[in-house]
């Protein structure tokens, strides 16, 4: 639909500049023209040069991803065209610097060429306002009010003086005449709409506030993509809500950091993506044996080792599940939107601090730096859960000495916090009630049997959290074709079921946010209720179908994929459409 | 300053320490006892942290919190702790393959962010709890079970190390010495920074150095001046003499006073900003 629902795209050398910025320019602009937006982005390893893109998808309704074709692409440089025309829908529009000509250009689609780089450069002597000179185009083109990019550039710079502004609203200008020259064919258009009461927030962002929220008091981390504004964020903004961000040597440190953080009494967290996670994963083990809350927030990049730093995919599951050695207890949690990064967080820190146990989020490059309009948060609303602490008054020990690991129905034992009566040490040896090492036969048994207990808490988490459920069933109760999904690739899910409605299709989903411990009955049962069930996720061995028919018992279709960019709809649209169509066959 | 046996037995925990009779470690154990008692320390106010070996036991024979961390972690932990707290009374306890094997990364990060803390370094010259491999402080005259012949590594000095990596306390002591090592902890513990101890500690049962360093340990000279970080250099490196007492002392911000001067920079830039005020202003 050409009026307020389309994709753009920016694409082109980051050496050329100011590509990321008039992607994120665009999506504010269109959201305070009421609309919703939501953005992805990749950009290139390299330090300096390589492709940037940054898309931008914008309607009147509730997006759910990041859309398949590009409808309108904004090419800075001949190579942006290149990468970018096998997305380009055959009868959108191409903007592009006319010191190229697009080859292979569909005869369906618009193309209009201008002078760009050479109206920042020559005529504005300032090169870098060259994204600037594109947003005054597209307002003229696509009637987006250039009052709407003024006010932004004004509420981006104004700090930094009027000459900067003054400077920016000339180029927009500029561009703004040069769209007006053009005598417009294509149908694309905005039209303004109320104002919606919205955030602008990323994934990452999005993080970041949720642990605030919680009452996160330590943060350590060490620089990684795509986590690293995570640490960028704590280490400007934790010390004003009074706490300690740290820079450390390595993430071997940052959870150690954690984990002593905890041990004091303090809520803590740490960042980081697939390579940091694995050496963490000792301290995994000792987080659980110590029974140390903990948060740990891996933003899955394409793996194994180094892999593609900037890529997204959702691989890292099997190693926040079953990573470490021996038997270790844990939650794991994975948000599917900028909501759900908020959301999740705290719900991750509640999770910690009532299980005593670490907590692993499992977010996504493609979710961390994409920006998304999301309703407001009600601070109010949060429920903010602390650990249960022991209090000798409370807590007689008849004359004993303090129990850290007391046995208990829940398996949670109250804790001590150094500075207060009830010293004992925290230890990573298998140990007795009294945390005094043991290792009687009876004693691992028992001690085992307790510190997963806690995690029956974890699945019972929506009494103490009412709302919560840990997983999401969409569409009815049987269908043909069921769909399980985790993460980010939920989005692409919600859409494609919709079409696959439309289309007369069967169809339900299930998202599960809580992918361990795992709701079992209700996987059990959807799988059950449903002819077939596909399993789509970014990954190349199936690890949450793996989990889903090891913890079930029954089979599900995996679909898999690992180029480092997320599902289309469309794939997960033709998946569905086929299994319904065997289903019907069988059937 | 000699302390009763009563006041040490309020650090004693019920846990009979795992140690081999004789282990230098006893005598670290019961100099700890004495200084935490010269200084008044309430137990419920010190944290004790440890790696892995026989020196990580020692937190659980204290009647301090302890955390009995993993092979080479304390530093992490222990910075942690501060991060949370920094009114706890912190003590690090670690062996000589925790300090400068498998953790001398940390070790290294630990000493320049002059954390306010005392390491213990409980140096007994190979791995004792894995019976008797050899590590970075292994003697070059030493064979072990995993160099039978004969070490192929250069021995590292660990005070030497400290100081250049940014220490602002280093010493040295002999764990047969109890009431010298009480004293030298003690200063530790007060110094304000990351204050560093040395222990010779022999391990009795797979290299027993207590005639050796009976032999070779010498008190500084009573002019040293230990603010001299050359002077310290060339006395921490001296392995014919191992000389022990205070090798270097000089001061510099705290890695606590460094946050909280962070705090109130952050403080002044964002004043009374609620996260409700932040979110707002990412309202479209």
């Amino acid at each position: 639909m050409p009026v307020n629902e389309f994709v753009v795209r920016v694409g082109g050398d980051t050496l050329e500049g100011g590509i990321i910025r008039t992607g994120e320019f665009l999506a504010h602009a269109l959201a305070r023209c009421g609309l919703e937006v939501f953005t992805f982005r990749t950009y290139p390893a390299e330090i300096k040069g390589g492709q940037a893109m940054i898309q931008v998808r914008t309607a009147e309704r509730p997006i759910y991803s990041h859309g398949d074709d590009v409808d309108i692409l904004i090419c800075f440089d001949e190579e942006a065209w290149e990468i970018h025309r096998r997305d380009f829908n055959p009868y959108g529009v191409l903007i592009y610097d006319n010191k190229f000509q697009p080859r292979n250009f569909p005869g369906t689609a618009f193309a209009y060429g201008f002078p760009f780089s050479e109206i920042a450069k020559v005529r504005l002597r300032n090169p870098v306002s060259k994204n600037m000179v594109i947003l005054g185009a597209f307002s003229a083109l696509f009637s987006l009010p250039k009052e709407v990019f003024e006010q932004l550039i004004r509420d981006y710079w104004g700090r930094r003086g009027e000459k900067v502004v003054n400077a920016n609203i000339t180029a927009l200008n500029e561009g703004y005449e040069e769209g007006k020259k053009v005598e417009k064919e294509d149908q694309y258009r905005i039209e303004v709409r109320p104002m919606r009461d919205r955030l602008i927030l990323s994934g990452n962002e999005a993080i970041c506030y949720g642990a605030i929220a919680a009452g996160c008091k330590v943060f350590a981390g060490y620089p990684i993509t795509p986590a690293s504004d995570i640490l960028e964020w704590m280490m400007e903004h934790l010390p004003h809500f009074d706490g300690t961000p740290l820079q450390v040597e390595d993430e071997i440190a940052a959870i150690g950091a954690v984990l002593g953080a905890s041990f004091a009494g303090a809520k803590a967290m740490t960042a980081t993506s697939g390579p940091g996670f694995s050496l963490m994963t000792e301290f995994l083990g000792h987080a659980a044996m110590a029974e140390l809350p903990c948060v740990i927030a891996d933003i899955q990049r394409a793996g194994p080792s180094t892999g593609m730093p900037t890529k997204s995919e959702q691989s890292d599951l099997y190693q926040a599940v079953y990573g470490g050695h021996g038997d270790v207890p844990r939650v794991v949690l994975a948000p599917s939107t900028v909501q759900g990064c908020f959301y999740v967080t705290v719900h991750a820190f509640n999770l910690a601090e009532l299980c005593q146990s670490p907590v692993v989020i499992l977010s996504d490059q493609s979710l961390a730096h994409r920006t998304e309009t999301i309703p407001p948060i009600d601070l109010e609303k949060i429920i903010v859960i602390d650990r249960e602490i022991y209090d000798p008054t409370f807590h007689s020990e008849n004359g004993d000495s303090y129990r850290r690991y007391r046995l208990s129905e829940t398996g949670v034992s109250p804790m001590s916090i150094p500075g207060r009566q009830g010293s004992y040490t925290a230890e990573g040896l298998e140990h007795d009630e009294f945390g005094h090492p043991n290792w009687e036969p009876e004693n691992h048994m028992t001690m085992s049997e307790k510190r997963f207990r806690k995690l029956e808490l974890a699945i019972r988490y929506g009494e103490f959290y009412p709302g919560f459920e840990g997983f999401r069933w969409y569409g009815p109760r049987e269908a043909d074709v069921g769909v399980i999904v985790w993460g980010s690739t939920a989005g692409a899910v919600r859409e494609a079921i919709e079409l696959a409605e439309q289309d007369g299709i069967s169809v339900a989903a299930l998202h599960v946010s809580m992918l361990y411990p795992l709701h079992r009955e209700v996987v059990r049962r959807f799988i059950n209720s449903m002819g077939r069930v596909l399993l789509p996720e970014l990954n190349f061995t199936g690890q949450f179908a793996h989990l889903v028919r090891g913890e079930t018992g029954l089979d599900v279709v995996s679909y898999t994929k690992v180029t480092g960019v997320p599902f289309k709809v469309r794939e997960i649209y033709e998946a569905i459409k086929e299994l319904a169509r065997e289903t019907v066959a069988v059937r | 300053m000699a302390v009763s046996a009563e006041v040490r037995e309020k650090y004693k925990s019920e846990l009979k320490p795992i140690w081999c009779p004789g282990c230098g470690d006893f005598g670290v154990l019961t100099a700890t006892f004495m200084a935490l008692g010269n200084l008044g320390l309430n137990p419920e106010e010190v944290v004790i942290v440890s790696g892995i070996g026989c020196s990580g036991r020692f937190p659980a024979f204290t009647t301090a919190y302890g955390f009995h961390s993993l092979h080479g972690r304390t530093m992490p932990v222990a910075l942690g702790v501060k991060a949370a707290n920094p009114n706890l009374t912190v003590i690090a306890v670690g062996g000589d393959g925790d300090t400068l094997a498998i953790g001398g990364n940390h070790f290294m990060h630990a000493c320049r962010r002059n954390i306010n803390l005392a390491y213990l370094l409980l140096d007994n010259n190979l791995y004792a709890l894995t019976k008797g491999q050899a590590s970075p402080t292994s003697l070059p005259s030493q064979t072990t079970d995993s160099t039978p012949y004969g070490s192929y590594e250069n021995y590292v000095e660990p005070c030497a190390l400290a100081i250049l990596y940014g220490a602002t306390f280093v010493a040295r002591e002999f764990s047969a010495r109890a009431r010298k090592l009480a004293d030298v902890i003690a200063q530790a513990v007060q110094h304000p920074g990351f204050a560093l101890v040395h222990i010779l500690s022999p391990c009795v049962t797979f290299f027993d150095t207590y005639d050796l360093y009976k032999q070779q340990i010498k008190e500084l000279p009573p002019d040293y001046d230990p603010t001299d970080m050359h002077l310290a250099l060339q006395y921490s490196t001296d392995m014919e003499n191992r000389w022990v007492g205070v090798l270097f002392k000089t001061y510099k911000p705290t890695f606590e006073e460094r946050i909280q001067s962070i705090r109130e920079k952050s403080m002044q830039r964002y004043q009374s900003v609620t996260l409700s005020d932040m979110l707002n202003r990412r309202r479209v």
